[in-house]
């Protein structure tokens, strides 16, 4: 992106036009995971232009009386293509859009659908109609043309049952947090997966802008004792046998919640806390420097006014 | 310093734009303020690029009111001066530190008001200036948008309040200070400029170690790292003063560092 802007301000109409073109399509590629249930994958990588925001996976179940989403993407223009796409596969319209949590990634896009199909927990949606403006401008700085039309929305259906039919196809609905406020996670009772929402991350570091790392541990206890087969997490590949994002995500919480209070009383700094090792069985996870020194930066100075003491003779 | 800064920055401008200093090397961040940056501070005195002078900063500004850098010179023999600024901010200078008995390091956290060059700038005993430094991409606002402690309205009760920790390592102490303050940039609808200007640590005997200057463009709230060269045992005195005239004291045993820490990288 910072290249692109660059070359914006020295190239001049001929870059402007290549930029654009690239921002027309996102590339929405429904891979079926169970039957009448497939995964978009987002990139696993960081909200960035060459991507478009395109970095959270949504899932598209097909019911007896239509199509339901579990998140829809950045933009109205990605859930726009994704409506698209999905009612293609299923040949019956979407009728049900669940927003797992607040994050732009997973729902800036929801404009693109009647607010009276959009569901998500009651702290989702007073987290939205708190921070989507904020969220929107940072989108809008970052992404510039692919976020065209994306007027901010506010879902307009609280969650506040346990679980919801379609048809005979029953969603099973867990109120959770830790990732935010109000995490969501469903389980499709007939394929047995289990879609985890940002609570859960696979091969690819656990980021945590607005986590709190207790509950959020405490949700992913009761995941894993939830019955299921396979799992999607929020990011990173499809975990076929259901355990491995859990723990994985787990691991990462639990170092970060140990190492980052190491780091100040060993008197890191904010710098070298975000420079410091990761431990080598993270290998395998995308963005880990990346998502750690995001961390740093969102629980260090509250850690350092935990940790240390005071020097002006006041206790 | 402090003020030679600003004189010098009056008097270039009262000499008009057609004056450059011939010797100012070509910027290899291509920042449309290195001219003006370097004849404000450097002047007349010889200046290069020097990769040596490591200025570190994390990949992403996740929060551009609270970016933290650290110049680190501590490869670079005769440092007398270290000044970290940032080019495309409102308030360039963030901070212009003499180590005077400590090494040639610095580590804290500043604005951001847009996309920039963060760099470090590090003087010799003979004048000449030593620069590095990279650009950050970084959201608007860090320098104009109110304070998080202006919104939620308890600056004040927590004014001055200083934390810190002070351990052994090596041939000094790694000394870690933390103020609560606002850090008010004059940028902000009806909050006027307020800020902690100047920063001293000296040992028991009153041997000074280190001072700096300091501008609003340092987060509230700020945090500085510095290395004085002490022993286990000695007793750190720090004091800061902001622009209102009010002092800040905090003393600090240097203790040993814990056992079973981190690896430091140095």
């Amino acid at each position: 992106m910072n290249l692109s802007r660059r070359s914006l301000l020295c190239g001049g109409a001929a870059v402007l036009c290549a930029s654009n073109a690239r921002a027309t399509e996102y590339q929405i590629e429904p891979m079926p995971i169970a039957e009448g249930l497939w995964l978009v994958r987002g990139a696993d990588e960081p909200i960035q232009h060459s991507n478009g925001g395109a970095i959270a996976n949504i899932v598209i179940i097909a019911t007896p009386v239509g199509t339901v989403l579990c998140d829809c993407g950045p933009s109205v223009r990605f859930a726009r293509q994704l409506k698209a796409t999905a009612e293609r596969l299923t040949g019956k319209p979407v009728v049900r859009v669940y927003l797992t949590h607040l994050h732009p990634d997973h729902g800036l896009g929801l404009a693109a659908f009647d607010p009276a199909i959009v569901a998500a927990l009651p702290g989702t949606i007073t987290d939205i109609a708190r921070d989507g403006r904020g969220f929107s401008d940072a989108m809008y700085r970052m992404l510039d043309d692919w976020m065209r039309g994306t007027e901010l929305a506010v879902p307009g259906r609280r969650i506040d049952v346990d679980h919801e039919d379609f048809g005979g196809r029953s969603l099973k609905l867990l109120a959770l947090a830790g990732h935010s406020s109000a995490d969501l996670a469903l389980l499709d009772e007939r394929s047995g997966v289990l879609i985890g929402g940002d609570l859960l991350f696979h091969n690819r570091a656990p980021s945590t802008p607005t986590a709190d790392l207790g509950r959020w541990r405490q949700s992913l206890t009761t995941l894993q004792a939830l019955p299921h087969q396979g799992a999607i997490p929020g990011h990173g590949p499809y975990d076929p046998a259901g355990m491995e994002a859990i723990s994985q995500t787990r691991d990462w919480i639990d170092w970060l919640e140990a190492a980052l209070p190491d780091a100040v009383t060993s008197g890191l700094d904010m710098v070298e806390a975000g420079n410091m090792p990761i431990p080598p069985r993270f290998a395998s996870l995308v963005a880990a420097r990346y998502e750690l020194q995001r961390s740093v930066s969102h629980f260090y100075p509250g850690l350092e006014e935990k940790l240390l003491p005071r020097i002006d003779g006041h206790p | 310093m402090h003020k030679a800064i600003v004189a010098t920055a009056l008097l270039m401008a009262g000499q008009g734009t057609g004056w450059a200093n011939p010797a100012f090397p070509q910027d290899p961040l291509a920042s449309p303020m290195w001219e003006a940056h370097a004849r404000t501070l450097f002047g007349d005195d010889p200046v290069r690029f020097d990769d040596r002078v490591h200025v570190i900063f994390p990949e992403i500004a996740e929060n551009q009111r609270v970016f933290p850098v650290a110049v680190d010179a501590r490869g670079i023999p005769g440092v007398k001066r270290i000044v970290l600024f940032a080019d495309l901010n409102p308030i360039p200078v963030a901070v212009d530190y003499r180590p005077t008995a400590a090494q040639p390091y610095l580590a804290t956290r500043i604005k951001l008001d847009q996309r920039t060059p963060v760099r470090g700038a590090v003087q010799l005993a003979d004048g000449s200036w030593l620069v590095s430094g990279g650009w950050i991409d970084a959201a608007g606002g860090g320098c104009s948008a109110p304070p998080v402690s202006r919104v939620k309205g308890d600056w004040a009760q927590h004014l001055g309040e200083m934390r810190g920790e002070a351990l052994a390592n090596k041939d000094s102490a790694r000394l870690r200070v933390t103020f609560r303050h606002p850090m008010d940039t004059g940028l902000v609808e009806n909050i006027s400029t307020y800020y902690i200007e100047t920063l001293s640590v000296k040992d028991s005997g009153g041997k000074s170690l280190g001072d700096m200057d300091i501008w609003a463009s340092v987060s509230e709230d700020p945090a500085f790292t510095i290395l004085p060269i002490v022993h286990d045992g000695e007793t750190l005195t720090i004091d800061a003063r902001d622009t209102n005239g009010r002092d800040y004291g905090g003393r600090i045993k240097v203790s040993p560092r814990p056992s079973g820490t981190l690896a430091l990288s140095q």
